[in-house]
């Protein structure tokens, strides 16, 4: 995983709201056994005609939309399946962030696990970006900060501990692991049993 | 302090406990996985050189991928669908070599993972339950904390059976009154998501709580706790009570003799205390409720069939989300032309449910020009229906009855709704091309399902019932 520290990018906007995962992965691309080469089949059904051929009214196929890191999207992006395979896509198309007033759980957990930075903000900051498609925005993960082109800055909440793994491109796998006295512990006192069982 | 049963079940499970700079470590009882978000986490282990830590904690099936036609499942032919068939022969190699116990294609033990955890009685109140599939939420029904993971996930409780985790808010939904009759639990669960909305639950786990949930059975209360994540939850869980241990009691790998009665002692302890503060709560009046159907594409989009289609103008999200399934704001959804229906699931795949269907089926037939697909939840599921016979019913009425699996809930396995098609469908997501591309999925109750697929048009079941 690339560390993030901060993102300097045109946005991308999908005002839709509840945009689920299987629209940003629909399920028959989820036979792959491999996180790459997703990013040709992300949006796959908004993007691509019967025959297979690029729309190109839709906006990932228009010209303004090659190079940019920050998809700004309408309320609750990533509701539905828990699958992975939606920031796999992201990622690899290019995004680096996702900008929302609200973002499911289970797609929030996968994207910072995957360097794709996801961002919470005010109703205020999600219409003005809504309205703004293609502005300039930095995302200062040091600072917690995104920053609007008029100078504004918007302060965004990330989780202490995936922040610390974003910014130096490590996993949470390898924390883990060096738990293994303290889960080897309970392991111990527990035994075969589970905890809820015999409490 | 007085504790919520979410509380009790998470401080039984911490390894460490969370601080400001690092989430809790959160043991996990029961890992369950499937062929669709495991590759990538068997292959993070055999990166790192990692076994599987718990393999006496991990259970395998195979469902989302895997044909349900019974010539290639049984019949030697092989899977049709050729991504489909590799990643099923790559799961069996990935159990086979990581030694994780695998209900295979052929298992007769074998069916979807939320349907087989319960029903081999691995679920069990007080445990932490995950999987990576969104629907883990079922096992709350049973007083477990269940939730789904993405696929690094997986890796990491396959290499240390532990999770990090930040603790999760809790929400109280205070069902309350008896159901009318023709009302069942998925409308109770669509009503529920319809008025929480679809991300009313984030960042919450949802405690189902009051008369009406206690009067249901098992199967019932898995069906309400199974879309706990359509209403953006981390997970539903339901106190365990007479009902879980009855039906729990000499399951295959239930604790037995006196580790059964331990566990019963530990389990009644867990029910949320008199007096503990949930974050928030809602309150549902369950004698309003009638049979719902979804009429756009998520699972909030939901209304009683009686009623028309709501208008809400100028919102151009709505009203795509309309044009995507061809209808009008204002119109009745009883006017809609049914072409497939859809009987299983995770949501709706059980005994009970297609016991159900029968019951509307009996003596009559599906209407012509509509295709119903009746699917077990699970070969035991099969089984035990065609012990009663419930087979012949469907086939009397026309249906096709199938083996096992996810089948059209999702279309990666061959089971799909063409473009354009109406599907009334027991399944939990109706998600643009959530049941193949352009398919127009309209969400219901098995005995709605039953009823509109003998007139071919959106049926409140209540019509037909003697
Ligand atoms: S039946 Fe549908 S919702 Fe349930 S596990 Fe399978 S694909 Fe997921």
């Amino acid at each position: 995983m690339d560390p993030i520290r901060i993102l300097r990018s045109r946005t991308v906007v999908m005002a839709t709201t509840n945009i689920d995962t299987d629209q940003i992965i629909p399920a028959r691309f989820l036979t792959t056994t491999t996180k790459e080469g997703l990013g040709a089949q992300l949006f796959a059904d908004w993007r691509y005609d019967a025959s297979g051929a690029p729309k190109p009214d839709f906006i990932l196929n228009t010209p303004a939309a090659q190079g940019c890191q920050v998809l700004v999207a309408g309320r609750n992006i990533g509701c539905g399946s828990s699958r992975e395979h939606a920031p796999w896509a992201l990622v690899d198309f290019g995004f680096r962030a996702v900008i929302s007033t609200e973002i499911a759980d289970i797609f929030r957990n996968n994207s910072l696990k995957n360097g794709l930075l996801p961002v919470i903000v005010d109703g205020a900051t999600h219409e003005w970006l809504l309205a703004n498609p293609g502005a300039e925005v930095t995302l200062d993960l040091e600072t917690r900060e995104l920053g609007l082109p008029d100078g504004r800055k918007v302060t965004f909440p990330v989780e202490a501990f995936a922040r610390f793994c974003l910014l130096n491109g490590t996993d949470e796998m390898g924390y883990l692991l060096g738990q293994g006295e303290a889960i080897a512990a309970y392991e111990a006192l527990h035994g075969k049993q589970p905890a809820g069982a015999t409490a | 302090m007085a504790k919520t049963m979410f509380e009790k079940v998470w401080e039984l499970h911490e390894v460490a406990p969370e601080s400001a700079d690092t989430p809790a470590v959160l043991f996990i009882d029961l890992h369950l996985t499937h062929e669709v978000t495991s590759p990538q986490a068997f292959t993070l282990l055999r990166e790192k050189g990692l076994p599987v830590r718990r393999r006496d904690l991990t259970f395998a099936t195979m469902d989302h991928s895997t044909p349900t036609t019974t010539d290639q499942v049984f019949g030697g032919v092989p899977i049709k669908l050729a991504s489909a068939r590799g990643q099923v022969e790559q799961f069996a190699r990935n159990c086979a070599d990581f030694e994780v116990e695998l209900l295979g294609l052929q298992d007769q033990k074998r069916g979807i993972v939320h349907i087989i955890g319960p029903e081999m009685g691995l679920t069990q109140p007080g445990k932490t339950i995950v999987c990576g599939d969104s629907h883990t939420s079922t096992h709350g029904a049973f007083g477990a904390l269940a939730f789904g993971i993405g696929s690094t996930e997986v890796g990491h409780v396959f290499a240390t059976q532990c999770l990090l985790q930040r603790k999760a808010k809790t929400m109280a939904v205070n069902v309350e009154g008896a159901l009318a009759p023709g009302v069942s639990a998925k409308d109770v669960v669509l009503a529920i998501i319809n008025h929480i909305g679809v991300s009313g639950g984030t960042g919450h786990v949802l405690e189902y709580r009051g008369s009406t949930i206690r009067a249901m059975s098992m199967e019932e209360r898995m069906t309400v706790c199974n879309m706990s994540i359509e209403a953006g939850a981390r997970a539903g869980m339901m106190a365990p009570d007479e009902t879980t241990f009855a039906y729990l009691q000499g399951r295959e790998r239930a604790p037995q003799g006196a580790a059964w009665d331990a566990a019963v002692a530990a389990w009644r302890a867990l029910a949320t205390d008199e007096g503990a503060r949930f974050d928030r709560e809602v309150h549902i009046d369950a004698t309003q409720i009638r049979p719902m159907v979804t009429y756009g594409t998520h699972p909030g989009m939901s209304m009683a069939i009686g009623d028309t289609v709501p208008v809400h103008a100028g919102d151009s999200v709505y009203a795509a989300s309309l044009a995507y399934m061809g209808l009008q704001p204002g119109q009745a959804i009883t006017d809609v032309p049914v072409n497939v229906v859809f009987v299983g699931s995770c949501t709706n795949g059980r005994l009970s449910d297609l016991e159900e269907v029968a019951s509307v089926l009996r003596g009559r037939k599906v209407a012509a020009g509509v295709h119903m697909l009746i699917v077990p939840g699970s070969q035991q599921v099969k089984r035990e229906a065609e012990a009663r016979g419930l087979h012949e019913v469907f086939a009397a009425a026309g249906a096709e009855w199938r083996e096992s699996g996810c089948s059209m809930c999702l279309g990666m396995n061959g089971d799909t709704v063409a473009k354009g098609q109406y599907c009334v469908s027991t399944s939990n997501r109706n998600f643009e091309g959530r049941q193949g591309v352009g398919s127009r999925t309209l969400l219901a109750s098995p005995l709605t399902a039953a009823a509109s697929a003998v007139t071919g048009r959106v049926t409140d079941p209540r019509s037909l019932l003697a």
